[in-house]
């Protein structure tokens, strides 16, 4: 079933500026968790979101609805926030890495079980760095669909018509981050686990 | 089928697997193949726990109060802060 926009699309193309500060308010906290995941910087994050705002002041007259709002929000902030790292030219892995098989698959090379881990060393403050810094590592396409998909929710035509690439497209990127994030993770706590046991 | 094969093809399927996007016939060889492979089993439970963990930081991130003020400010709302 579809979910009921609580936004008047018309009463935002008459600009009503109560209907605004609604989106705003409705859509700012899952738009900066995009552009913080998507930046990895706080400073850029902010001015990613007051520019995703902007743009989308100034361009709903071009919004004709064939998307939810949400989805259309989405797309402008990520947009944004991949246009910025080409400006910037953080990228430098590859999108397309080659990391798996023909078959889409690749051979795990950390097999150590550390779901046994407590809890308060899984979300220590070290853990949480290092989540910080395998997430950064990811390419930004990469990222841009673990988010959508993993963090937010998206399902994968939603996250295919964010970012504006085919369906399959997205469980490729989706299925690589992954295995690149649990591979960076099982580097880490597997190593923690060898230091706690020789403690 | 040997148990490499099955591992390869449990590994191509490990996305639809956690997004449970498979047929449920292939959901089951699936699973009993995680009972007879302690590889697998640990590959699928640290990547569910990789992904368990990033949504538990994300729940942890919200807006700060004076990015919220600036982005209004911006936006020229601010006297329609909430």
């Amino acid at each position: 079933m579809q979910e009921r926009e609580p936004i008047s699309i018309k009463a935002l193309k008459a600009g009503d500026r109560e209907a605004f500060a609604a989106m705003v308010d409705a859509y700012s906290p899952k738009l900066y968790k995009l552009a913080l995941r998507m930046s990895g910087d706080p400073l850029e994050a902010e001015e990613i979101l007051q520019e995703a705002f902007l743009k989308a002041y100034r361009g709903l007259d071009n919004f004709r609805g064939g998307s939810k709002l949400s989805t259309w929000l989405y797309r402008i902030t990520a947009n944004e926030a991949l246009m910025r790292h080409r400006k910037h030219e953080l990228e430098k892995v590859p999108i397309d890495e080659p990391l798996l098989l023909d078959n889409g698959a690749e051979i795990p090379r950390e097999l150590k079980d550390w779901c046994c881990l407590p809890e308060a060393e899984l979300m220590s403050a070290e853990a949480q760095d290092t989540l910080d810094i395998a997430i950064n590592s990811l390419s930004p396409a990469r990222r841009a669909a673990f988010v959508l998909r993993d963090l937010h929710g998206l399902s994968t035509r939603e996250a295919a018509n964010v970012l504006q690439i085919s369906e399959a497209a997205i469980k490729t990127r989706l299925l690589r981050a992954r295995l690149q994030l649990r591979e960076t993770l099982s580097s880490y706590f597997s190593e923690r686990m060898e230091r706690l046991s020789n403690v | 089928m040997s148990e490499h094969n099955l591992c390869q093809e449990f590994l191509s399927q490990i996305s639809d697997y956690l997004d449970n996007n498979i047929d449920p016939l292939t959901c089951a060889e699936l699973e009993k193949h995680l009972v007879d492979c302690p590889n697998c089993k640990v590959f699928v439970d640290t990547l569910k726990k990789t992904v368990y963990l990033y949504q538990q930081q994300e729940a942890d991130i919200n807006v700060p109060s004076e990015v919220r003020g600036r982005l209004y400010k911006v936006l020229s709302l601010d006297d329609l802060t909430r």
